[in-house]
């Protein structure tokens, strides 16, 4: 197995007056596709916060490319995020931006090509995602999916080497999933992009994953390769698979 | 703090105004500190800086004047009624002028431009937080403090002296209508009131507080539309925290301005 690219050991994370996170540890190597999933609320979207330094964890590590990336200051943090790119859950897209502009922002902020070139990315990106010719839309005229795919446009346009996913089908109908769960999977195999995407949607987890992480309890409840993650015997495992309101895991 | 289910000190009821207060004064003065840092490239954003202008400035214009336009006449009404019997009208034109361009312009037009663009502002940067535009932005190696804060503090200090300005002017007008209309002051006996005891630096203390409060304006509406959170119902308390507090600090640093111009720079 390589190096770990991505290491989150024993990290713990209050927010309020609830402990999230309780002690999560998590390996991931470099090109590895990973799936976080768990119950909505369960602390999956803030692990990834971590991971990225938008949040800070109260005790723990968090480290990428052997960097601890909670100690990083505003320059270094900048420089390792632009090394990653991460999919908001609703996308994220700025409004008062045209969906080229969008795709382009990072581009026109980080590199000196001329604007020519920037349209030539912002295209292909689009197209990479199946959204050739809607650079002068505005985010409010799309809909929920194609939203998701501009937004993932944006984020792969610095070409990143790690993509943090954070419930990349939530909201999508299985069509424009399946695209999507395709799309993650055709980006780590050719690129060699390592991949971290938390979702509770188990048919994008098993498309998408070379490991399955669930987070359960502020923990890493089990671990395992899709396969065994299907066949597995824990209760809480098999319930949350399943998709059943019976048994250990409690409606909340 | 390891894990551990036991509620924090600051969380337990005594204490959580008083800390609250403490954060809130030491964010805000952290985020003065990230403005002041980020002043220069965020003043080179210029297409963002004007569109500010814009939306600040001239979007304020029509409420400023009509504000403006009606304190004047409604303080001619009043000076006229107290001045009856006692008082010369000659000297209507001088107390208008006077508390026109000290107190009244600057500080009216901040409490209302507080109200329109202070809650804007709040509600945008809201809506951008809760939506994870902010996140997003920060995620992109993208400052949300040059890219948004920065280009509304600038157009908001720029543009309050600017509204003050035009608001001086128009209530002293309005002073005038009503005086020359209906309390048979003559247009000569207003102007030369006006006139009389008039001094510059009367109206550049009205321009130095409503540079002040330019920057409290933009200061709380980014501040608290930076950290809402929780959805719709967030946006909204974080609209109307920015708006209270801007008010408040307008009249506090009103004073506080006041007395450092009045008692010691102008004494």
């Amino acid at each position: 197995m390589p190096e770990p690219e991505i290491v989150i050991d024993a990290v713990h994370k209050r927010l309020g007056s609830k402990q999230v996170l309780r002690g999560v540890s998590l390996d991931i190597a470099a090109g590895e596709s990973l799936a976080i999933i768990g119950r909505s609320g369960t602390g999956k979207s803030v692990l990834l916060k971590h991971v990225v330094g938008l949040m800070h964890p109260d005790a723990g590590t968090v480290l990428v490319d052997g960097v601890d990336v909670p100690s990083l200051h505003t320059k270094e943090l900048l420089e390792l995020r632009k090394r990653m790119g991460m999919l908001f859950q609703g996308g994220a897209l700025f409004d008062s931006l045209t969906v080229g502009e969008n795709v382009g922002l990072p581009l026109r902020e980080h590199t000196r090509i001329d604007d020519n070139q920037v349209e030539m990315v912002v295209k292909e990106k689009l197209h990479l995602v199946g959204l050739e010719g809607t650079q002068d839309l505005r985010p409010s005229s799309l809909s929920g999916g194609m939203k998701k795919r501009a937004a993932l446009a944006r984020a792969l346009a610095l070409n990143p080497k790690i993509m943090l996913y954070d419930e990349p089908t939530t909201g999508l109908d299985p069509i424009t999933s399946d695209l999507i769960n395709r799309l993650i999977r055709r980006l780590q195999e050719r690129l060699g992009i390592t991949s971290i995407a938390v979702t509770h949607d188990m048919k994008s987890a098993y498309h998408i994953a070379d490991r399955i992480a669930m987070l359960h309890e502020g923990r890493i409840h089990a671990m395992g390769t899709p396969a065994e993650i299907q066949s597995s015997t824990d209760p809480a495992v098999k319930q949350f698979i399943e998709g059943s309101a019976e048994g250990p895991l409690l409606p909340t | 703090m390891n894990g551990t289910d036991a509620e924090p000190l600051a969380e337990r009821a005594p204490f959580r105004p008083i800390l609250n207060g403490l954060r809130d004064t030491g964010e805000v003065l952290i985020l003065i500190g990230d403005v002041l840092r980020e002043l220069p490239m965020g003043i080179a954003k210029v297409p963002l800086v004007v569109q500010q202008m814009v939306s600040i400035g001239l979007g304020s214009m029509p409420l400023t004047v009509i504000v403006a336009l009606f304190t004047g006449a409604v303080a001619a009404v009043q000076a006229s009624y107290q001045f009856r019997d006692y008082v010369p009208m000659i000297y209507l034109g001088t107390v208008i002028g006077k508390s026109v361009v000290i107190e009244l312009g600057p500080v009216l037009t901040a409490l209302v431009v507080g109200g329109r663009v202070g809650a804007s502002i709040a509600a945008e940067l809201g809506t951008m937080r809760v939506t994870e535009q902010i996140d997003a932005m920060e995620t992109m190696g993208i400052s949300p403090t040059r890219y948004l804060v920065v280009p509304r503090v600038v157009a908001a200090v720029l543009m309050l002296p600017v509204l003050t300005i035009f608001a001086d002017v128009v209530a002293i007008f309005g002073g005038y209508l009503v005086a020359v209309l209906t309390l048979d002051v003559s247009g000569h006996t207003f102007t030369s009131g006006l006139r009389l005891y008039f001094h510059l630096r009367d109206v550049f203390s009205g321009l130095i507080k409503s540079f002040f409060f330019g920057a409290i304006i933009s200061m709380m509406g980014c501040y608290y539309g930076l950290r809402s959170e929780g959805g719709a119902e967030g946006v909204g308390v974080a609209t109307t925290h920015a708006v209270v507090a801007s008010c408040l600090l307008i009249l506090i640093v009103d004073y506080l301005l006041a007395s450092f111009l009045f008692r010691v720079l102008f004494a």
